[in-house]
This record gives C-alpha cells, structure tokens and sequence, in this order.
C-alpha cells in the first residue's frame, strides 16, 4: 500500500510541480495584475498539493505520523503568508509572493527529509523573517530618504565585512561568520542588499566616470575583503552585481566590456595567488581523478543528481546525505535524486521566473534609483541560484554559495525573504509612480480642452472644484479598483 | 512625439533587457547541460565504486539473472545453508571472463549489465507481494549474445593453451564465444581472490580476448596490403618481388618465417604466403601520413565503439619511423600491440563489406516477469573500408585458405576467408604466438573467428585447427 502511493506521488508531484513552472510564466502574458487572478490561486492551490503531496510521501515512507504536525505548522505559515501579504499589500505583486512561498516549501520538505532539527530551526528562522518582511514593503514606499544614504551603506558594508574577517571564526576554511548570544550570523549575506542600496544611491543621479571609480572602490574593498576572508562566491557575486548595474546606469557597454576583462584579469591573478582557487578549478575540471580529496563533494553531488533520473528515486529513497554540506551547498543535487530532474528543472525555472518579475518591475520604474535597487537585487538573487546550481552540478567550478530559500542557513533565508519584500514595496512605488502620471495626463488633457473652448474668467472657479472633483474620482478609481483586486 | 518617447524608453531599458535575456540564456544552457549530463552518465555514475547507491540498491534488491542467447543461466543469485546471497555461476570455469565476477570489484558482463542487474523494474504488484512477504525485490535479467555450444568448443580446442578466442557475428557485431585462458572458477572467486591479486605473473583476471596486447604479426598483413592497395590502386596487381627468404635495408634484416624462400611472388601470393620480405619490401614503399590516416580509420591508438573493457591498441607510425621500423611494422612486429577484439572487429568489417557494426555482448534486459525493460539492436559504427577494398581483402584471404598458409580450412562444405600469424615475441628463441582471424561462409559470413594462442608456434599449425573445430560445429561438419 505505502508502495503505491510513494511510487504514484513521484509523478504526481513532478506533474504539479510542472504545472506550477507553467503558470508562474502564464502570468507574463498579461500586463496587468489584475488580469492574473485566476493564475495566482491556481498557484496556490498547487502550491499547496505539491506541498501536501511531499508530506505524505515521507509519512508513508518513514511510517512517521510526527511529520504532520510539523506539515500543518508549514502550511499555516505558507498559507499565511500568501494571504496576508495580498491582504495588506493588496496591490503588491503576488507572482513574487507566491513564487516565495513555492521555493521556501520545497525548501521545508527536503530540509525535513535531510535533518528534521535543521528543519525546524530553518522553519522558526523563516517565521520570524516573513513577520519581519511584512513591514518592509511599507517602509520603502514611505522612507524617501533611503536614496541619499550613499556613504552610510558603503560604511555599513564594509564594516560588518570587516567585523568577520578580524573576529569571525573559520568555518571549513573560510572566515564567513560570527557569532553574539549564541546565533551566527553570515555578515556577507545581508551587506548583499546594502550594497545594492549603496550602488544603486551614489549612480542613481548622475553616472559620470568620478561616480563609477569612487563606487568601484567601495565595490573594490568589499569584494577584496571577501576574497581574504575566502568567501569566493560572495565575492564574485559582488563584482557581477557591480559591473551589472553600472552598466545599467551609465548604459554604456563599454563598462560590461572593461568589467569583463577586469574580471577576467581579476580571476587569473586569484587562481595563481590562491592555492584554494587552483584546487577548485582543478576539481571542476576533473573531479574524478581526485575522488578521494578535491573532487569528492563534486563528484558526489553528480552521484545524486545522476541517480534520480526524470522522476526522482522518491522522498527518503536516495542517498543525498552522502553529499558533504548537502543541506547548503548541494541542496539542488538532492532536490534532483530524491524529486527527480523534472521537479529540478521546474525549480530552475520558477528561479527564472522570479528574476524575470523583478527585471520587469525595474523597466518600469521611472526613478531611476529605486529601478537600480529593483535590477541589483534581481541579478544579487539570480547569479547566487546560477553559482549554486553550475557549481553542484559540474556546470561551473564550485564557489559554495546557498541556493536562495531552499538551502540551510538563517542569514540567507532571512536576507532572500527580505530582497523579495523589499520587491514588493518597488513595485508599490512603482504603482504610486503610474497613478501620479496618470493623474499628470489626464489633468493635462483636460487643460488642453479648457483652453480649446476658450478660457474665461468665470470658468477659473469651476476648473478649481472640477479638479477637486477630478482628483476625488480618481482616489475613488484606485480605490474600487484595490477593492476589485481583493475579491 | 510620442514614438520618439517609446524609442527613448527602448534605449534606458536596453541594459536591462540585455542582461535579462544573458541570464535566461544562460539559464536554459545549463538546464539543458543538467538534463543531458543525467541522462547520458546514469550508468557510468551508478557503476562507480564512491558512489553509494550501489550499495543502497543491492540491499533493496536481489542481482538479476544473466542468461545465453538460448536461454541457459550463465549467473545467478542463490540462497546459501545460512540463508545468505551467493552468486553462482552454473558453467564454472567456461564463462569466467565472458560473464565475469561481482565481488571484489567487477568485470565482464556483471560489470557491464551491472546497473541493469541491480535495479528493479518489476510490476508495482509484484514489488508490493515482495514487500508483504518481507522479501527483496527481484532486479533485472540480462540476455547476453553468448552461445553456450560455442563457448564450449572455442574453450575445450584452446585447451591448456594461454590464449584467447573471440567469436562473433559480422552482420550485426553480436559476440558469440569469448575465451580467455588462463581462467579461474567464478563461484570460488572469494577463496580465490587474493592468489589471482598476488600472482602477477599469470594475469589470470586479464581478460586476454579485449585486454591482452599481442604483436599482430602476418595477421597485420591485412592492413598493410589495404595500405599498399589504397596507396597503388591501378598497380598493385603487378607487383612483384623475388624472394630469397630475407629482405635487407642497410643494416636492418627482416627473414621470412623460419628463413623459407618464397622464390617469385605477386601481391596475391606474397599475402597468401605470408611472404615477410615482400611486405618489408611494401612498407618501404607506404607513405608515413596516408599510412596515419589509414591507421586512424582502423582505430589504432583510438577508443574502440564498445562497452566492454578492453585496451586500445597501439602502432607508433609517424613522419620520424626509420626504415628499420616500418619494415618491422609492415609484418606486425616490433613496438606493436594489438588486441585479439580488436583484429575480430576489423574481420568483421571486411566480411561486412566494410562496415564495422559495434561489438556487443547484452541483447536485451527483462523484467523479473519476463517483459523486455531494454532492447539492444545492432548498430553500425561506420564504414571503416570500401565495399571494394572489402571485395579485394576477402579475395586474398580466400587464397590464404585455397593455397596459402590456411590450407587445413580448406574443402570443407563452408568456403572460408581469413590470414594466418606467427607473432615473435622473443627474438632469440625465434618462439612465436600463433594467430588466426577469419570468417565463413565468404559469400554470405555469418561468423568470424579470432584465436591467438601464445609461444604455440606458426599460426598455421596451431590457430587455424582451433578455428577450423569452431567453424566445424557452427557449420555442423562432421
């Protein structure tokens, strides 16, 4: 009996998953958001089966009705989430809440799978981080002044980076966190979005060659303290999100072009300056013929991935744990043995439907420094799933970055959880900034007519009450149109 | 004015786009790299030794079956007195490394059918009785090409001899027959086991037949005439040389075969006889790179297209190769190594009018129940000669048989096709390996035949009666 309904969970799971990949691109068709209601309740509710359908996979498998509750703790959250987040953002963008909700409970359900204590822990983190993220969105529409912050989030950064290399312990060779009252911290993963922000405030005004070289080094300390502290992953996601949106603000491809080989030059001089580089490299290349020492994570993560083949050997019936750091580094290779490839690419794509959300609520941002913030969190959130991803499976040398809300690790979760709310407030003052224009147009149209027919004197006092009216319908407008949305 | 707007905005929004379209393409490379890598490495990473799975799936289910093309069982999983697995191999010695072991590491075809073997692809219904009764899951079958009668024979003439046989069908590359001796008795392979490791000498776990690398000698005569003929299409019938029984170029002295004098000879009998003088006298006349080229289409020094282990073989032809050396190259001597397979495959082109299929040795994986999981059909590599150099090369094998050094094939109710050798392997004994490959019937071949036999003798003396009682039961003569 388990039998069947372990073996027909796999299809179906990678069946739901699939359809879920479909809709979270189904949504680009339509412009507005309105138009994709439907769409956002078929996500959730797949959401909630895939979900669902994962859990009694393990009960059944491990014969443990324990994991219920903890299911039921899950899907309250997660649910939770998903409403109360439209409830009170009701204009904010549900395909990124949604697609949150997706990552972080396929997230629960390996994590479950791998080490319900880190599971758990993961959960409690991830509570407190979407309680946290639910005032963000308000806060960004709200502080204005965030964009004048330049020299404070350059000093920030490089002090909380700097705190770690001086104090922080090695953990696994690198020196990449500390620890106050018992909770470690990972400084490098929050400085990923003050960065941004600093980045994002000194070019939003005015993109000159003096602006370009005093952010390239701030941008410079921080990713030579990382590369120091030999966080390479950090570091290069640093300089890519850098280049990127330089490039975006001067709009000048010469810049893409001079990161490019900077980088390239950059990454020479590591590989023969680092014996930890070359050895990397050197398992990326060919991991087989150092099973045994440089080559085994990697080797043993295509183990995994290879053994799962479309439908995965099912929840519990692989062997991931023997994959070092399997709950960080490695979580998709387990995602891909135990889900199967299916259920992993559709994971990859929800990833990209993500990025292309965000690159799309950046277009049409008019100003200009929170459309930067919008493009540097997207290309932050978008190279760490390319680095983690490439590097577990073969595709690029391993640098041992977190895949954003699925892996272990509060800091990442906690910082990913609040990159995506800070993308919710963007895309409320993005509304905000279409309501004003809207506004602007149809008062110049109106004035267009007046002076058409002709202006009189006596009409000045009816213009006034006419605007009066005019800007009352149009909060009335905006204000049906919230209520519409809602239902 | 307003166009200008929407162009002005295309322009702020082009690194934007830009970037995004980089990382979607970006994306779609690799997920296309993930899916391709899994699909394509499944087995080769389920066979590695670090790889745990293994382990996981054999204590889930019990190793399948390996059956002959007739259905006898060549390997099979049995519960011992204790209760415990055992494998057993119910031919003993006869398939030791046709079939292989499975502890201790693996080879043969529980190497090669092990991802197979260790997987269960039996009815949902079926996996949930087992589970019911607390039994494993039964684990796929393999069907092998194997030919128990054949197998028998090619063991029973090769004897006491080291040496190996390989048998197999040109049309379709199916082995039939593979022997190798020394061999050692599979089901005692744990008691065994640390002899076969310490005794390095003997090499008994070397399977000679895909592994042994042998100096080809006279049997190489094959590609030097194809080379000889490619390089001279319109001339090579004329050839002609006057035999004295050695050929010399300054200081280097090739000597026919016991220093016979093969008096005046052409091309066709030149081959027939084995004639070394004539064909020291070719190689002289080979051009070094076409020769490369030649020797890149027969696959020396390159990766053969099959699964099973083997070795590749190896010939040193360049630019730099003295007279001395190709004169040594041109008869199969000196640094080359060639593996029996590997001369088998080339036969197989020739009788295949010169399309080489991939040697296989697994036909088909079935379920516990009997339903076919895997079909394996036979596949061409390429055509590797000419339809007409094909035509060309049978004919002068023919002759070898008609009145050259395979005479004792002759006469049977099958004609046969195929070239002697008598390999020296230590020069001052003068002891030599004693080779044969060919195949019957030559208007239509159905099977081929390679045998080596070492420090036996002449080829003609020693392989080709092997060959001839392996053709002998496949043609039920007698």
């Amino acid at each position: 009996m388990e039998l069947y309904i372990t073996e027909i969970s796999k299809y179906v799971i990678a069946l739901l998953m699939a359809l879920y990949a479909y809709e979270s691109f189904a949504v680009f068709r339509f412009q507005e958001e309105e138009r994709r209601g439907g769409i956002y309740t078929r996500q959730n509710f797949l959401m909630l089966s895939i979900h669902f359908s994962c859990f009694m996979a393990i009960c059944f498998e491990t014969g443990e009705i324990s994991y219920l509750f903890f299911y039921i703790f899950q899907q309250i959250v997660l649910f939770a989430t998903a409403v109360l987040f439209h409830m009170i953002y009701p204009r904010a963008n549900r395909l990124v809440i949604n697609n949150m909700c997706m990552l972080l409970s396929i997230g629960f359900v390996i994590l479950t799978r791998l080490s319900y204590e880190r599971a758990v822990k993961q959960f409690v983190i991830v509570a407190v981080s979407i309680a946290a993220a639910m005032l963000i969105p308000f806060f960004i529409r709200k502080m204005k002044f965030l964009k004048n912050l330049t020299w404070v989030y350059a000093l920030v950064g490089i002090a909380a980076l700097a705190v770690v290399l001086i104090l922080g312990a090695y953990t696994y060779g690198s020196k990449i966190s500390y620890s106050i009252g018992g909770i470690t911290f990972q400084p490098s993963e929050f400085v990923k979005i003050i960065f941004v922000f600093f980045v994002a405030s000194a070019l939003h005004e005015s993109s000159t060659f003096f602006e370009v070289f005093t952010t390239a080094v701030v941008a410079g300390i921080h990713v030579v303290i990382l590369v120091v502290s030999r966080d390479l992953g950090s570091a290069l996601i640093f300089f890519v999100v850098y280049v990127l949106m330089v490039f975006v603000a001067t709009k000048n491809p010469l810049y893409l072009l001079a990161g490019t080989i900077g980088g390239s030059g950059a990454a020479v001089i590591a590989y023969q300056a680092f014996s930890h580089v070359q050895v990397r490299v050197q398992a990326w290349r060919d991991p087989w013929s150092e099973i045994d020492s440089a080559g085994y994570q990697i080797t043993q993560s295509l183990f995994a991935i290879g053994s799962g083949g479309w439908f995965g050997m099912g929840l519990f019936e692989g062997t991931p744990d023997s994959i070092p750091f399997v709950e960080a580094d490695f979580i998709f290779s387990a995602v891909a043995e135990e889900l199967g490839i299916i259920f992993a690419m559709c994971l990859i794509l929800v990833c990209i439907s993500c990025f292309i959300m965000f690159m799309d609520i950046s277009i049409k941002l008019k100003d200009s420094f929170y459309r930067l913030v919008a493009f540097g969190l997207g290309v932050t959130y978008i190279f760490q799933v390319f680095l983690t991803i490439g590097g577990g499976s073969k595709f690029i040398p391993l640098t041992g970055v977190t895949l954003p809300l699925i892996s272990y690790g509060g800091s990442s979760v906690f910082t990913t959880v609040i990159m995506f709310s800070i993308i919710e407030g963007l895309c409320m003052v993005k509304q905000d900034e279409e309501k004003e224009e809207r506004y602007v147009a149809k008062k110049r149209a109106k004035a267009g007519r007046k002076e058409k027919t002709g202006k009189k004197e006596k009409d000045v006092k009816k213009e006034k009450t006419q605007k009066k009216e005019n800007s009352r319908m149009a909060d009335r407008k905006i204000k049906d149109w919230n209520e519409s949305e809602e239902e | 004015m307003k166009k200008n707007r929407q162009s002005e905005q295309k322009k702020k929004n082009m690194p934007i786009m830009t970037v995004t379209y980089l990382f979607v393409a970006v994306f779609l490379g690799m997920m296309v790299y993930i899916c391709h890598y899994s699909a394509t490495h499944k087995q080769e990473l389920i066979n590695n030794s670090y790889n745990g799975r293994q382990q996981m799936l054999t204590a889930k289910n019990v190793r399948g079956t390996i059956y002959a093309d007739n259905g006898e069982i060549l390997a099979q999983t049995v519960m011992d007195e204790d209760g415990k697995e055992k494998r057993n191999y119910p031919y003993g010695n006869l398939f030791s490394h046709a079939v292989g072991y499975a502890t201790h590491g693996r080879a043969g075809v529980e190497a090669l059918g092990n991802y197979y073997l260790i997987h269960s692809n039996s009815p949902l219904s079926e996996k949930v009785a087992n589970d019911m009764a607390g039994e494993k899951y039964l684990g796929d079958d393999v069907h092998t090409t194997l030919d128990v009668k054949l197998q028998e024979v090619a063991d029973h003439a090769l004897g006491v001899y080291r040496g190996a046989i390989i048998v197999s069908e040109p049309s379709s590359g199916k082995i039939l027959a593979m022997v190798s001796k020394p061999d050692y008795d599979p089901n005692m392979i744990e008691e065994i086991w640390d002899d076969l490791v310490e005794d390095k000498e003997s090499g008994i776990l070397l399977n000679r037949a895909t592994q042994g690398l042998y100096p080809p000698g006279s049997t190489f005569k094959i590609i030097t005439a194809l080379e000889y003929i490619r390089e001279n299409p319109d001339t090579y019938q004329s050839y002609g040389f006057q035999c004295a029984g050695s050929f010399s170029d300054g200081a280097d002295r090739i000597n026919c075969y016991h220093g016979q004098s093969h008096g005046s000879v052409d091309f066709t009998r030149a081959f027939a006889k084995s004639c070394n003088a004539s064909f020291a006298d070719m190689g002289l006349k080979l051009d070094k790179s076409k020769f490369q080229d030649t020797l890149d289409d027969l696959l020396f020094n390159q990766e053969l297209p099959m699964e099973i282990s083997y070795n590749k073989s190896r010939i040193d032809v360049s630019e730099e190769s003295t007279n001395g050396d190709m004169m040594q190259i041109a008869i199969g001597q000196g640094t080359t190594g060639m593996t029996p397979v590997h001369l088998n495959m080339i036969t197989n082109a020739i009788a295949n009018d010169g399309t080489l299929m991939k040697p296989y040795i697994i036909s088909s994986v079935e379920n516990s129940t009997g339903s076919v999981i895997k079909q394996f059909s036979p596949s061409a590599y390429k055509k590797i000669i000419s339809e007409q150099e094909a035509a060309v090369l049978t004919d002068l094998m023919q002759d070898v048989v008609e009145e050259g050094t395979a005479r004792k094939l002759k006469g049977m109710s099958y004609t046969a096709a195929g070239k002697t050798g008598s390999a020296e392997y230590n020069k001052i004994k003068g002891d030599s390996h004693a080779w044969f490959t060919g195949f019957a019937p030559v208007e239509n071949p159905q099977i081929s035949v390679t045998v080596i036999i070492e420090g036996a003798g002449s080829g003609g003396d020693f392989a080709v009666p092997i060959a001839k009682r392996i053709f002998d039961s496949y043609f039920n003569e007698e």
